[in-house]
């Protein structure tokens, strides 16, 4: 054992390298793009406000079944800064409004990942670019999607559309308005939902191993997570007091559903895996695996294309660069200058 | 009739105050952490990150540059406090002056209070130590874009590694001689070809011959010669992020560049061992602040800085040299783009540009 004075001696104080990017962290902020999906009236927009507490919905118009008959799925954006302790979050919720509304549910999925594959291809351009400083990074990170618990499983349109976007994004399947069901009927519905998901070889999002080296606390919870899922939600957009707290929650003429409550619902489990523990795993996952596949496959396309028009000999279309614009013409302009300059 | 009534459970609050929402769809609006009703919890973001980041390790690259027996390999050592020179790695190690300027590199991995550091130091044998010293600087110079050319390689690839191994060049450390007066031909040709394209941090070495005026004097002299050359040290001031930023940096400004004194040795001072260099005269204290500034080199280097000098050499040199190379391959017509580097090689340009 080294005695204190020495293990001084030889402190080097790399070891405030965590504390170095921390402090950047914290001044650049974070950013986060959620999408949430799944038929109207599953409790989508109360879930999104419940969890980052916010209300971002107040004056939206729910629309009736006649307006409903002609409506096409759309792609809705919502930003929001929120501040913690000093640690900035940019939230993007993108929503589906239309989502699965229909008589007829072919494809409807199809905007969904069109808007997916969107942001890959505009971050591809951007990465590909000359101007780096300041790229948007618009990709979806995780995507909730809301099985409605009314039925014994998941429905052809649930299979179809977590097929089509298990290897875009991050999917997270929940149980919504589980305030209809008996613990009972959550067991019964969550085993079948997960051997469903495991027979239509759907991937979800899998939360990552723990290290051997973890504490036991935190491996305990980790399990608890695994084992939860999917989790089944319910949201609120009212505070209620109950057992001498405001919390939120859902009054009822037989009780009172606390949002909060483990015991009542996996909300705060699905709070804490998003934001608390894998909010960054989730970033990273859809960096090195999602898009990577995406951009792989877009060269891999833009590859053969060419080689089908049989035309290599001629000047290659390069990197997608984006139209050139006055900052990027300067910049080429200022580096031309300083190639001559270093020519002597 | 009078009824007895039951006592009802709490009654239903409506939200008592709103909300913070958006007045319009894709507006945005700051909401205060103690506006919200509870706490969302986003600063574990920050604890996540810390966690993969200690599991991933890090990465440092650090050259030095500079004529022989000037105290390279010692400053490395005691800076990092291990043997990790060149000289250390070597056994049977002769001091002889090479013909040539060439490059070595030795890594090790080193760790400290849970950290892990991958730490690379590139040393020059042969630099400045000829007759005729003209153009010694650019097998260095080829080194520092080599490595860049293999990270854009890396970066442009297909298939691309989670995580690109980085053999950049984050600082090279030029040692001046302390000769007190000022800066000499040789060191300005090198330090404002490679001012460009990596960051330097110019110390005076071997600086136990010069009094405390005289290096004071010799600072400001080297300081006006870097002005007058349009040579640019680290920090730069261009790439200040933030008013704190810009105190912080200054200060370091108005003080480089540091004079050094190295040595692996220690000697009892008023009971305590330090690292020191014991004279007829007295004890060189490296640690002590009063004697030389090696401890504002350190903490410079290592502790606040260590990180931004990354940054530096990611965002703002390593970009500059995409962008160049990016340039050079449109113009000639050549894809420097994913598709000719479907196998991860590069078709060779023939203008390869020359510093």
């Amino acid at each position: 054992m080294k005695s204190e004075e020495s293990e001084d001696k030889q402190y080097v104080g790399f070891a405030t390298l965590p504390n170095q990017v921390h402090r950047k962290s914290v001044k650049k902020g974070f950013d986060f793009t959620l999408m949430v999906a799944g038929e109207s009236g599953l409790g989508k927009s109360t879930l999104v406000n419940s969890l980052f507490l916010t209300d971002l919905y107040k004056d939206r118009k729910l629309l009736n079944a006649e307006e409903r008959i002609n409506q096409t799925v759309e792609i809705t954006k919502h930003t929001v800064d929120i501040e913690e302790k000093g640690v900035k979050l940019k939230l993007t919720i993108v929503d589906t409004p239309g989502f699965g509304d229909a008589v007829n549910n072919n494809e409807c999925w199809k905007p969904i990942t069109d808007y997916i594959d969107q942001q890959f291809e505009q971050y591809f351009r951007d990465e590909s670019g000359l101007n780096r400083k300041n790229i948007l990074d618009n990709r979806v990170h995780c995507c909730l999607y809301f099985i409605p618990p009314f039925g014994h499983g998941l429905r052809p349109v649930d299979v179809e559309f977590m097929k089509a976007l298990h290897e875009k994004v991050n999917i997270v399947p929940l149980i919504s308005k589980a305030d209809c069901l008996t613990p009972n009927e959550v067991k019964k519905l969550k085993d079948r939902v997960r051997d469903e998901i495991e027979h239509f070889g759907i991937k979800v999002y899998q939360f990552p191993e723990c290290d051997s080296d973890e504490e036991e606390e935190f491996k305990q919870m980790d399990k608890e997570l695994k084992e939860c899922t999917p989790f089944a939600v319910i949201g609120s957009n009212t505070v209620v007091e109950a057992r001498g707290q405001r919390v939120r929650g859902r009054l009822y003429p037989w009780g009172i559903v606390e949002v909060e409550n483990q015991s009542h619902c996996d909300f705060v489990k699905l709070r804490n895996m998003l934001i608390r523990s894998h909010m960054h795993d989730l970033k990273d996952v859809t960096c090195d695996v999602h898009y990577e596949n995406y951009r792989a496959h877009c060269i891999q396309e833009m590859t053969s294309k060419l080689a089908q028009d049989n035309r290599t000999d001629s000047p290659l279309p390069i990197l997608p660069l984006p139209t050139p614009d006055v900052e990027t013409e300067r910049l080429i302009k200022m580096k031309d200058e300083e190639v001559q300059n270093n020519h002597h | 009739m009078e009824e007895e009534m039951e006592v009802m459970e709490e009654r239903v609050v409506e939200i008592e105050h709103p909300l913070p929402c958006l007045s319009e769809s894709d507006t945005q609006g700051i909401i205060k952490g103690r506006d919200l009703f509870g706490y969302v919890g986003i600063e574990a973001v920050l604890d996540q990150m810390r966690r993969k980041t200690m599991k991933a390790g890090f990465e440092f690259n650090i050259m030095v540059v500079g004529q022989s027996g000037l105290g390279k390999s010692t400053l490395v050592n005691t800076l990092f406090k291990s043997k990790v020179s060149r000289k250390s790695c070597t056994p049977n190690y002769e001091e002889k002056i090479s013909k040539t300027v060439h490059l070595q590199s030795v890594s090790h991995i080193i760790e400290e209070k849970g950290v892990k550091m991958k730490l690379t130091v590139i040393d020059t044998p042969g630099f400045g130590d000829q007759i005729n010293n003209e153009n010694c600087w650019e097998p260095i110079v080829k080194y520092v874009n080599e490595q860049y050319e293999k990270y854009l390689k890396e970066e442009l690839n297909v298939n691309r590694k989670r995580r690109i191994p980085d053999t950049r060049v984050h600082c090279c450390v030029y040692f001046l001689p302390a000769t007190g007066h000022w800066l000499r031909p040789i060191d300005v040709e090198f330090m404002r070809r490679l001012g460009k394209i990596v960051s330097i941090v110019p110390v005076i070495a071997k600086a136990d011959t010069l009094t405390l005026e005289e290096r004071l004097e010799f600072k400001q002299r080297i300081r006006q010669d870097l002005q007058a050359n349009g040579i640019r040290v680290y920090p730069q001031k261009e790439y200040d992020e933030d008013a704190e930023d810009r105190i912080l940096n200054d200060k370091i400004r108005e003080n480089i560049p540091f004079a050094v004194v190295g040595t692996d040795k220690e000697h009892q001072v008023n009971g305590n061992k330090v690292l020191g260099r014991k004279t007829k005269w007295g004890i060189i204290e490296v640690e002590n602040v009063a004697h030389c500034e090696f401890a504002l080199l350190r903490d410079l280097l290592i502790r606040s800085h260590l990180q931004d000098l990354k940054d530096v050499t990611h965002n703002i040199h390593y970009e500059t040299y995409r962008v160049k190379r990016l340039n050079e391959s449109n113009a000639n017509g050549l894809a420097l783009s994913p598709l000719t580097l479907e196998n991860g090689t590069l078709e060779k340009s023939d203008a390869e540009s020359h510093l």
